[in-house]
């Protein structure tokens, strides 16, 4: 079971201005038996600089915090209240026309529970980028669908499993696991073995879902 | 008595599925008829949804990757791609040109195989019950390589994270090679079965037209983008495992009907049999496995990796904390994202059409569901 390390990202280490593109950190796997390398507890990104992320800063200004990247994957990391907006900037001003994918990361230990991660494509530039807000439990971000039809399903199934609702959303119901299921399963405190018992042995009449 | 019969109310809620032979699967859709006419419809998903994402996260790297060809069943290869690329991306390593290569032999014989399932079951659908006696057939013949190769016909686990397992056999390049040669002249003759087929024609053309705008705007990839005209393919637009060196076209279409993603479709199987065809004659001497270590560790970060599967963009998400375990993996599956476009395809379309519908968007409920 994953537990302690404090999230990636959340404290970012400061920006080094060495090459963005090198792999900042050797695979710990790589590094064979003799005495591993304490791998460091928080993801090793460098600052991600360019004209989008400075027209972002620009437009945004202390909305969004550090644009950032791993892996030559970029990311911006924003203010819950202004991810739409910065995604909808991102569709209007920039062409991140398709939306790819919206999920959520939960870690528990932390005062802003969950990552909010917006994952966009633009076909004209051929470019990805990532809008990931930190959210604490019980707020609820606002919807995607007036920007992006595609945020329906993805903030249903975001819903399903992590419980955050979305405000503003035309039908903020459970889409995988049944409509009166209890609890949400890929939150952490939520184990692998469990399951609405109840609800198993109502519908299914049996002990366990196993 | 009051003027109105019950005959005279317009509308009627038709429950079709999740038994049914054409929703592929355990799919349900509730339909709104006014006679023969959809008003509208909605999905009812889950059925198959065994939390493939919270069991990654309760295993390592290496023992979730058999996990992953469970998803889309019928193109087990492609998610097993996807995944092992995606973790080494995080461990920033790649697999060797040999095993690179063997990965895209095996990957678009998998498309193939995926691709004749889908004809054979559309046609199937349509009223053509000829055509999927055809399909299986060939398919056979891939599974049979893959069996061969791995062990296993369908959910083959046929990568590792940095490379292959296993060595190819005896007589694999030729096998691939006596596989295309047999297989073009099959696609003709699918063709001559369907292509020009009136009844065909006539089920197909202008049904569940979905615009290029439309598929941005959903964010539909796959034949189903492709067939509305947009020249994109992940395999060009962002190479992976090689795929840069190999001369291959991207089919496109313009009307966006189920029409043109069927003619879409047969055109990429013969675009594989190319790409399959430069890369068994060219298969680099050398490893199949990277650098990679016994324990699957990556240091801490995320990485979001896609490739094209033969449904569409398929892409893993993975965020590590420094564990064996992954912290946290999301699938992007390019079924459920499809399939939401649904609706908007079959509304103000007949009911017959929704077969048709569902049948070309080639959706796996394994996937959908996850």
């Amino acid at each position: 079971m994953a537990d302690e390390q404090t999230p990636g990202g959340s404290q970012a280490p400061p920006p080094e201005p060495v090459k963005p593109a090198a792999p900042p950190a050797k695979p710990a796997a790589a590094a064979g038996h003799a005495a591993p390398p304490k791998p460091p507890a928080t993801m090793a990104a460098t600052g991600w600089d360019s004209d989008l992320a400075r027209g972002l800063k620009e437009r945004f200004g202390d909305r969004i915090g550090e644009t950032l990247s791993y892996l030559g994957q970029n990311f911006i990391v924003a203010k819950a209240e202004a991810a739409i907006s910065v995604v909808e900037y991102l569709k209007l001003e920039a062409d991140f026309d398709y939306l790819v994918d919206i999920t959520a990361v939960d870690w528990p230990k932390r005062a802003e529970r969950f990552d909010l991660v917006y994952i966009l494509y633009s076909f004209a530039r051929n470019e990805r980028v990532r809008v990931k807000a930190y959210i604490a439990e019980g707020y609820k971000p606002e919807t995607a669908v007036d920007v992006h039809l595609t945020a329906n399903w993805l903030e249903r199934e975001v819903f399903d499993m992590f419980g955050i609702e979305f405000a503003g959303h035309p039908n903020m119901t459970r889409i995988l696991l049944p409509e009166e299921w209890q609890g949400y399963p890929l939150r952490k405190d939520y184990g692998i073995l469990q399951q609405d018992e109840r609800w198993v042995q109502e519908n299914l009449s049996i002990e366990s879902g196993q | 008595m009051p003027d109105q019969t019950f005959l005279d109310s317009t509308e009627l809620v038709l429950n079709m599925g999740p038994q049914h032979p054409s929703t592929h699967g355990v799919l349900r859709v509730i339909l709104k008829l006014d006679g023969e006419k959809v008003l509208g419809t909605e999905c009812i998903i889950g059925y198959l949804h065994r939390g493939v994402e919270k069991i990654a996260e309760n295993r390592t790297y290496a023992q979730f990757n058999p996990y992953v060809d469970r998803m889309d069943y019928v193109a087990a290869i492609s998610n097993g791609l996807g995944y092992c690329l995606a973790v080494e991306k995080m461990l920033n390593v790649e697999a060797p040109p040999r095993a690179q290569a063997i990965r895209v032999i095996l990957t678009e014989l998998n498309r193939i195989a995926s691709h004749l399932l889908w004809l054979g079951t559309h046609a199937l659908d349509i009223g053509a019950i000829t055509p999927v006696f055809y399909c299986l057939r060939e398919r056979e013949e891939a599974l049979k390589i893959f069996e061969k190769y791995c062990g296993a016909r369908l959910t083959t686990h046929a990568f590792r994270i940095g490379g292959l397992l296993y060595e190819t056999y005896d007589g694999f390049e030729r096998e691939i090679n006596e596989f295309c040669d047999m297989f073009v002249p099959k696609v003709d003759e699918y063709e001559e079965l369907l292509t020009n087929n009136r009844i065909w024609v006539g089920r197909l053309r202008d049904v569940g037209i979905l615009s290029a705008d439309e598929c941005k705007e959903f964010g539909v990839t796959g034949p189903v983008l492709r067939a509305a005209g947009v020249k994109w393919d992940l395999r060009k637009a962002q190479p992976y495992s090689g795929y840069e060196k190999y001369e291959f076209d991207i089919p496109t279409r313009r009307n966006g009907d189920t029409y043109d993603r069927y003619v879409v479709r047969m055109e990429e199987m013969r675009q594989s049999v190319r790409i399959m065809r430069q890369a068994v004659a060219a298969i680099p001497e050398g490893p199949i496995m990277g650098k990679v270590g016994k324990v699957i560790k990556p240091p801490v970060g995320e990485a979001y990796v896609s490739i094209e599967a033969p449904k569409g963009e398929l892409g893993y998400y993975v965020v590590s904390d420094g564990s064996t375990q992954p912290y946290r993996v999301r699938v992007r599956p390019p079924s459920f994202v499809n399939l939401q476009a649904l609706d908007r395809m079959i509304r103000g379309g007949l009911v017959a059409d929704v077969v048709a519908v569902i049948g070309t968007l080639d959706i796996v409920l394994g996937e959908v569901d996850r």
